[in-house]
């Protein structure tokens, strides 16, 4: 991998779907993450359109079957209004917080660049998002929340849960997914269970594909 | 599958719908059997208005062990446990997010100069406790760490004699067969571990490689989950989920082992019972425990109540159990519970390696070096183990976006190497300092209680010790191998301290017994009466200095002292 990154043809971690590497939890599980309700139930259409704006700069997809709809799983954990365990003291819940945050984004882009974050392009997105990043958001609308502070709590941890949580990225990355009641037998290094990802080496792509249509 | 899902509004982590997070299981004369689907054990129940010898509030690494071992004297004994009794076999699924019913993530607000991330590292919520989800590290403090202010300059002594605890440490690995090394390269000699050593994948034998390159000793990991069967539970299949739960029962939790101990010797547990307060008489004695249990409040009563939440809970409760003869919380003349909290240091360095690695095989951290517990020429107090490690995908992303504040296609490059990552963890000694602390915030959860603020700053020498750790890691992981190492500076684990035991009545919360100097019928059984947290993962510890309690309990009522 030394000329660029690992690359696993064709593989889908749901091909192992019905073998003895998910039980009927994990079975139960992804099935219900896999049909998640597209629809937002705890933000406005209008934040929820600024909140796929936002997963599509920190997490970028390209359009197709296995899009992972990233806002929908946020949405719904706000629904529950669950805690990861704790809370920054700076921080209001996590359903405000994100109310909030949506409504600041959308007047600093408006301040910055005269339309809302979700009309504005790829590039003045990051822009203002790297802002976020680094604190230097100031608009009233924030409030007492720190900007940084909400970035690195919300936007890198609930998104990025989110989207690696899901089959589509673990098939990307050649991660294993789920191992119960099977786990793993071939530990060392270079070594690879048959029901694992087999990644492609330079002039092998056909033969890695293969492998993993067969995993 | 014996357990239906309620609801399906949860896409991520479904297992908050199972029922057992609903309803309890543990009553009407019987408990879940972890090792057989659809299985039962009878269990003897209690009266709510006949006082029961124990009240045991917490089923972790502490309560669990105390429970199944008073019981085994002939103590009537309950313990509660504020989360559901899972049946492994049938509620696991394998999967990092979905099983994020077992940790606590309740509110709780934190705060300081470096506030501490609570939840999955470092809280269960579940009988148990966190031993379902823990990474099974099972380690010996070194004898010095008993005698941190003697011995090493720093904090404060043990009230308890290291030989003793090794003792009782042998009987807690015999308890939990741990799977270890036959000799083991640091400290007194020791005896073999009961189960032979695990298999080292490739992230393991990284850490081997680079420790033998720097001229330090290194060993397998002497884990707590089963390299042989061992009755109902099988050898472990390396699945690799170890901190979301294992679905096998490979892993020798306190809920497939000590819990059943505790039941079979006829021990009550009550599941989804949520400990509130301890009630105490005009004589300023425990008299039971108020829980929330079925959405209603109830009360039990008790002769002894034993608190085990763990370094959070634990005050909490106490603090929360004021009343007008102990304004300031229960047990806390000293004005210390809540105080002295301590996290253990966390941090890591992280490579890549040419080859395929694929480190979520097999459990986190199959390989170890304890070479700076042991070696003292360092320029500061305390010491660290570290460990090679294999986190899963959401986990692995949260060190990226978490240390190195990366997303957008930076990110997805990073994580696309996810096959090629080793990296090397420490546990590390953090000070006992009185300004870290458990208090109460003025927000009130879902049982309407108030929840814990959790304030903490690292002092100089915790900098100066992850420096050291991170210095030295990075080394070792560029001698073995890798390329592009890099750092994560930030991160924290396991908890301990805030009712720390001590010889004095003015600068401690428990005596020698674990038993409040106040309240002369209320013990504590966790992390939190440790004085020093040790560089070492705490659970072995716990588990060891709650079997000595239980028998230190049994001496006192022999002698008529309880």
């Amino acid at each position: 991998m030394t000329d660029g990154l690992p690359r696993y043809p064709d593989y889908d971690v749901l091909r192992k779907r019905n073998t003895v590497s998910w039980n009927d939890p994990t079975r139960t599980a992804i099935d219900r993450r896999l049909a998640v309700d597209r629809d937002p139930h705890t933000l406005t259409e209008g934040e929820f359109a600024t909140l796929q704006a936002i997963c599509d700069r920190v997490v970028p997809q390209e359009q197709g079957p296995d899009l992972v709809p990233i806002a929908a799983y946020v949405d719904q954990e706000l629904t529950l209004d669950l805690s990861l365990g704790y809370r920054y003291a700076g921080l209001p819940p996590a359903k405000e917080a994100w109310h909030r945050a949506i409504a600041a984004l959308d007047a600093e882009s408006v301040k910055a660049f005269d339309a809302p974050f979700v009309a504005v392009d790829a590039a003045r997105r990051d822009t203002l998002l790297t802002r976020m990043q680094k604190g230097e958001l100031k608009d009233p609308a924030w409030g007492d929340m720190a900007p940084d502070l909400f970035f690195k709590q919300h936007v890198l941890v609930d998104i990025v849960a989110a989207y690696y949580a899901h089959p589509t990225a673990w098939s990307r990355i050649g991660y294993g997914g789920p191992a119960s009641p099977r786990g793993y037998v071939r530990m060392g290094f270079g070594m690879r269970d048959p029901w694992e990802a087999a990644e492609a080496h330079p002039g092998e792509e056909a033969k890695a594909a293969r492998k993993n249509r067969n995993v | 599958m014996s357990d239906k899902i309620l609801t399906n509004r949860e896409p991520l982590r479904s297992g908050l719908d199972l029922e057992a997070m609903h309803r309890p299981r543990a009553r009407n004369g019987r408990a879940p059997d972890p090792h057989v689907p659809g299985g039962w054990f009878p269990m003897r129940e209690h009266r709510e208005d006949e006082a029961v010898d124990f009240a045991i509030v917490g089923t972790g690494a502490g309560g669990g062990v105390l429970a199944a071992r008073l019981a085994e004297m002939g103590f009537s004994v309950v313990a509660f446990d504020a989360g559901p009794y899972f049946r492994p076999l049938e509620d696991f699924a394998s999967d990092e997010t979905a099983q994020s019913q077992l940790f606590w993530t309740d509110r709780r607000v934190t705060d300081g100069e470096n506030p501490l991330k609570l939840g999955s590292n470092n809280s269960g919520k579940a009988v148990g406790g966190s031993t379902v989800h823990y990474a099974m590290v099972a380690l010996r403090q070194r004898p010095e760490s008993f005698r941190s202010r003697t011995k090493q300059g720093f904090g404060a002594d043990w009230p308890v004699d290291w030989r003793e605890m090794w003792h009782y440490y042998a009987e807690a690995e015999e308890a939990l067969k741990i799977s270890g090394p036959i000799s083991y390269p640091w400290g007194p000699s020791r005896p073999r571990y009961p189960y032979r050593q695990h298999d080292l994948n490739a992230a393991a034998l990284t850490l081997a490689k680079g420790a033998e390159k720097l001229g330090i000793k290194w060993t397998e990991t002497p884990l707590a989950t089963l390299s042989a069967p061992r009755g109902k539970s099988p050898p472990c299949v390396y699945r690799g989920f170890c901190r979301v739960g294992c679905s096998t029962n490979a892993k020798q939790s306190m809920l497939v082992t000590f819990i059943p101990r505790a039941i079979k010797a006829g021990a009550e547990v009550r599941d989804l019972a949520m400990v509130g307060r301890i009630e105490t008489d005009k004589q300023g004695l425990a008299t039971g425990l108020h829980y929330h249990r079925d959405g209603a409040w109830r009360f039990q009563r008790a002769r002894n109540v034993v608190v085990a939440g763990y370094a959070i809970e634990t005050p909490r409760l106490l603090l929360n159990s004021a009343s007008d003869r102990h304004r300031h919380g229960l047990a806390n003349s000293s004005g210390l519970v809540g105080k002295y909290l301590m996290t253990q240091s966390n941090v890591a360095v992280w490579g890549e390696m040419d080859e395929e690695v694929r480190w979520n095989k097999g459990p986190p951290s199959l390989a170890i070096t304890e070479h700076w517990n042991y070696d003292d020429s360092k320029d500061f107090f305390g010491g660290y183990i570290h460990m090679s490690q294999g986190p899963l995908p959401v986990e692995w992303a949260s060190v990226h976006t978490g240390a190195r504040g990366l997303w957008g296609k930076a990110l997805q490059d990073e994580m696309a190497k996810y096959n090629h990552m080793v990296g090397l963890k420490m546990v590390g000694e953090m000070m006992p300092q009185e300004r870290n602390t458990v208090t109460l915030a003025d927000e009130e959860d879902q049982y309407g209680l108030k929840v814990a603020r959790v304030t903490y700053s690292w002092c100089d020498n915790d900098k100066a010790m992850i420096e050291h750790s991170l210095d030295f890691m990075g080394r070792q992981l560029e001698a073995s191998g890798a390329r592009n190492v890099w750092r994560q500076p930030d991160d924290t684990n396991h908890l301990a301290g805030t009712a720390r035991m001590g010889d004095n009545r003015r600068t401690s919360v428990v005596d020698t017994n674990c038993r409040s100097w106040d309240v002369p019928n209320l013990f504590v059984c966790d992390g939190s009466v440790f004085p020093t947290t040790g560089g070492v993962n705490p659970s072995l510890t716990i588990q060891a200095l709650a079997l000595r309690t239980a028998d230190r309990i049994q001496a006192l009522a022999r002698r008529g002292e309880l």
